[in-house]
């Protein structure tokens, strides 16, 4: 079927294509850009395109592709960097330089690449959706060919096998591939929700200690420019003691995503001792390609991250950052001349947003295992003003915040998480899965935070009668809560420090309060802190 | 391909910088125009919007003089282009890339669309190349590399065109050499305008600059730069430069791009600056780089003076989003004499960590200068309670923090005229950490 274009203004082109449906991909101009469906009146049809269109003349043609748009799933896909789209940007670099062009379309997946495939299936097996038909070996996980449809086996292939053989035939002859393609704005779905209960190890003492999320949980991190928002989602890209890493660029700086790419090739992970580029799938959309992408980007990013929670794996999915997504949600409403919201951003933001972030949890799966997808998802409110509507969206849905202070970041205390602020609803249950190895886990998260909020208070009154005026046991407390400042909650992401095993941190910070302890317990048998900590420092460490 | 040049005599209306022709076949989106004026000039324009046979046309410099009789309007079928090649070195030009320095325009190799496409992430390069700025708050503390952009929040009245101008002079590349200087000034003044012109009659034939100043066409000003990084990106990536940009002054830009976005009836976002303004910023910010394979690079430094000195207002803000950091000046330090008045608790540098070290700089960089913005941050907390309490109600360990901001105020951010090395600039460093030590004990 074919059409012409009718109007262009920016990004948003109108079509004569008849038989459309909101949501269907189409082709449009000479060059084939990519488009997507986004109105339909009467015989016209709007269409949000996906690639720089300058240039596209009227009456040029238009083709359905005769479906949503839609990602390829299948082995191969770990250690791929993708744009919005799915694009393969290694592959564009070879197409086509080391500019983007438009109009190009190369398949994600590499079909030549041969995979050891094995079967414990057999012919004339019944299997549903979602089950298992095969497997085969990618890096660390055991990657399950999925069905994508009830069927019944007739033929099944095993051995080493491309994307291009057919692994399998089912009774009506239709062949079945090592990969699938699944349309980005439909969620995978699996039997069950359950709740999320296993602690996610970040790595980072401040909140695997202080403000601890479950794998399946969802937490975000808000925070002005500069305080290192992008840097604690690397760092936990890094270390989080998941299978998988889904990390989306979304509008953020070229040049960090290059840093990205060169560190993950070199890094190894800690638990598998492979690269970590293997365990991870980046979609960089930076915030000088096409608006409309960077708005899909983050759901072809989280429909990859759902097909390996559907193997049973757990995925950590990161994205940095969704405020830049939400923007170019306005631009596109902008430009359809929708009524606007708040800030201008479309009424539906919040519904929009919540529909994407209810994606992440802990399944039962379709095969019957169980997977999880956890998303830390990064907010940059204007002004660092968090009465936004990006940030209060994300709050109503997130079960955790890690809110970053522009205060802390410009002593340089990183990460720049505020404590008094942040939260994480998890903390119940993960402190059950803490407590079990280390009893005194709650106790001295309580402490921690008294100790860190009387200093707030004591630094008030210190400001009126100076530092001198202050009671002993009072300068102990502010010494005290100086040290878990600087010592603990601090944390060098470019050095040895960036990963603290839980246990380590453990130990840490019970040495820090056991000091505290010993010292006032001098104070109150009559000696004198000066005395004390003339002692302290100069005791052998 | 069109066989024959359109020409339109069909203008509907005319609005601000704006043409609305009708009856148009086969228009493209971003297609340049020449429009012919009944006074006998020629402007240009490009193609906004499409409906139909009726065309929306931005009109670049100004529309005074235009009417819906006797204009007409000629479609070129192919985008704007800049005209590109070693020609363009030592030149001056205007908004439009005309010349404005007496001589003919060069001749160009080749030309590229102004709206370039973005660099593949994965054949970007991470910048990681020192350079050497010869300030100390910028090489000590918030280190410049090659293929950075980090812009200047400076407020107004604050010496940022002498730092800019100073920079120029002393900025050295990782080998010793010089850069490519591409200058654009955007809304400047004459008088402001005048003060960049002797240094750039310094630099010989080792710039290119892009002039649009006060009373130019508006529209203009946001071309310019465009234009500016189209040259730079060939300097850089074709002819193996490196090349550094500076733009002075972004919020001029911004100003026009609200204007122009006023006039297009564009839903207003905060302050009046369109939705798309961050978008619209990483179009340009985000030129800068450097490329995998390919020699040269392109490293930039906007200048962005802050409405009502307010870092929190959109353009500041959208600006530090997309950057690789902020060198932000400071009133209170200006007023104290000091210069360059780099205020080094707001400022920063995301790609330091990489550029210095063993290497690159030297192996005690990395903790110097944790220790020094430690050290210079608790001084500044206690400058508060200074306020309140006075100097003696302090603890002696307090009072010689505060001794302490004082000093790395006067010795280590003020250093007038001097250039100094990154050696010069560690052992002061280390000299004032040194001397707080001993004092502390």
């Amino acid at each position: 079927m074919k059409g012409t274009v009718t109007s262009i203004s920016g990004a948003t082109v109108c079509v004569d294509l008849a038989d459309l449906k909101i949501g269907d991909r189409v082709f449009v101009g000479t060059s084939h850009l990519t488009g997507e469906v986004v109105r339909i009146d009467d015989k016209i049809a709007t269409v949000q395109v996906f690639e720089e269109n300058r240039g596209l003349g009227i009456g040029e043609s238009v083709t359905t592709a005769g479906g949503p748009l839609t990602v390829a799933l299948g082995p191969g896909l770990l250690g791929g960097i993708f744009d919005g789209l799915q694009r393969p940007l290694p592959l564009l670099l070879e197409n086509s330089g080391d500019f983007v062009s438009s109009g190009q379309n190369p398949f994600p997946l590499d079909r030549k690449k041969s995979w050891a495939v094995t079967t414990n299936n057999k012919p004339g097996d019944h299997l549903h959706s979602g089950e298992a038909f095969a497997k085969v070996r990618e890096g660390h996980i055991e990657h399950l060919l999925l069905m994508p449809q009830d069927g019944t086996l007739q033929q099944l292939e095993e051995g080493r096998l491309t994307l291009e053989n057919p692994v399998a035939t089912l009774a009506d002859k239709q062949p079945l591939y090592g990969w699938h393609s699944w349309p980005v704005r439909k969620a995978r779905p699996y039997q069950s929700k359950l709740p999320p209960t296993r602690p996610l190890v970040t790595g980072q003492r401040c909140l695997d200690f202080l403000f601890p999320l479950l794998k399946g949980g969802v937490a975000m991190v808000p925070g002005g420019f500069g305080t290192g928002k992008t840097v604690l989602e690397q760092t936990i890209a890094k270390f989080a003691d998941v299978d998988v890493v889904v990390y989306v660029g979304c509008g953020e700086r070229g040049n960090e995503m290059a840093g990205l790419l060169d560190e993950f090739g070199e890094l190894e992970d800690p638990r598998t001792k492979r690269p970590l580029k293997e365990r991870t799938i980046i979609v960089a959309n930076t915030s000088n390609m096409p608006v409309a992408a960077r708005e899909s980007s983050i759901f072809t990013a989280v429909t990859m991250a759902e097909y390996y929670r559907d193997m049973g794996l757990d995925v950590l999915f990161l994205a940095d950052s969704l405020s830049r997504w939400a923007e170019a949600l306005r631009e596109i409403s902008s430009a359809l001349e929708e009524m606007p919201g708040e800030d201008g951003y479309p009424t539906y933001l919040g519904s929009r947003l919540s529909g994407f972030i209810e994606r992440a949890g802990v399944v039962k799966t379709l095969s019957g295992g169980q997977g999880s997808l956890s998303m830390i998802l990064a907010v940059s409110p204007p002004g660092a003003d968090f009465a936004e509507p990006v940030t209060q969206a994300c709050l109503r849905v997130s079960g955790a915040l890690y809110m970053l202070d522009t205060q802390l970041a410009h002593r340089r205390h990183f990460p720049a998480i505020n404590w008094t602020q942040s939260f994480s609803l998890y903390s119940d249950t993960a402190m059950a899965h803490f407590v079990e190895e280390h009893e005194e886990w709650a106790k001295l998260q309580a402490r921690c935070r008294d100790i860190l909020q009387r200093e707030d208070a004591l630094r008030e009154v210190a400001e009126v009668v100076g530092m001198e005026g202050l009671q002993d046991g009072d300068r102990l407390l502010m010494r005290t809560a100086e040290k878990i400042r600087l010592d603990f909650l601090c944390q060098n992401s470019f050095t040895e420090d960036a990963f603290a095993a839980p246990k380590s941190t453990i130990e840490s910070i019970t040495t820090l309060v056991a000091e505290h302890d010993q010292l006032s317990a001098a104070l109150a048998n009559g000696a004198l802190l000066d005395d004390l900590l003339k002692e302290a420092d100069h005791a052998p460490r | 391909m069109r066989l024959a040049e359109h020409q339109y005599r069909s203008v509907s209306a005319i609005r601000g910088p704006l043409l609305f022709l009708e009856k148009v076949f086969a228009a493209r989106l971003g297609e340049l125009v020449r429009i012919d004026a009944p006074d006998g000039r020629t402007l240009t324009g490009e193609v906004l919007k499409i409906f139909g046979d009726q065309v929306l046309i931005q009109v670049f410099g100004g529309t005074q003089g235009l009417d819906t009789k006797r204009t007409s309007v000629n479609f070129s079928d192919a985008v704007m282009r800049a005209p590109l090649g070693a020609g363009v070195l030592g030149r001056v030009f205007d908004g439009s890339f005309r010349p404005i320095d007496d001589l003919p325009m060069f001749i160009p190799e080749f030309r590229r669309p102004v709206i370039g496409a973005p660099i593949n992430p994965v054949a970007r390069a991470h910048p990681e190349e020192f350079i050497e700025t010869g300030f100390s708050t910028i090489d000590g503390l918030n280190t410049l590399v090659k293929g950075q952009k980090l812009p200047i929040f400076t407020c107004a009245g604050l010496p940022a065109r002498e730092m800019t101008e100073q920079l120029l002079h002393q900025a050295r590349l990782p080998d010793g050499g010089p850069f490519v200087l591409v200058f654009v000034a955007l809304g400047l003044t004459h008088f402001e305008y005048q003060f960049y012109r002797q240094t750039l009659e310094h630099m010989q034939s080792r710039f290119v600059a892009f002039v649009n100043l006060a009373d130019d066409p508006v529209v203009e000003r946001l071309l310019a730069p465009r234009l500016a990084l189209t040259v730079a990106e060939d300097l850089a990536f074709r002819q193996e430069m490196d090349v550094l940009v500076i733009i002075t002054d972004m919020t001029n830009y911004c100003d026009a791009l609200r204007e122009i976005s006023t006039a297009r009836e564009e839903l207003p976002g905060r302050r009046g600056y369109p939705g798309h303004m961050y978008s619209d910023l990483a179009s340009l910010y985000e030129r800068a780089g450097r490329i995998h394979g390919r020699k040269g690079s392109v490293t930039l430094l906007p200048t962005v003076t802050m409405p009502e000195d307010d870092i929190t207002h959109p353009i500041p803000d959208l600006t530090g989003y997309i950057t690789e950091g902020q060198l932000v000046l400071s009133r209170e330090l200006h007023q104290k004499g000091i210069y360059p008045p780099i205020d080094v608790l707001p400022s920063l540098s995301r790609l330091m960590q990489h550029g210095i070290g063993k290497g690159q700089t030297r192996s005690d960089h990395r903790d110097l200068s944790n220790q020094l913005y430690r050290t210079y941050a608790k001084g500044c907390d206690l400058r508060r309670l200074e306020a309140v309490v006075g100097r003696d109600g302090m603890l002696a360990e307090d009072r010689k923090l505060l001794d302490f901001a004082d000093r790395f105020e006067a010795g280590f951010v003020h250093q007038g005229n001097k250039r100094r090395t990154i050696d010069e600039t560690l052992d002061t460093a280390q000299a004032l950490l040194d001397d707080f030590r001993e004092v502390a004990r």
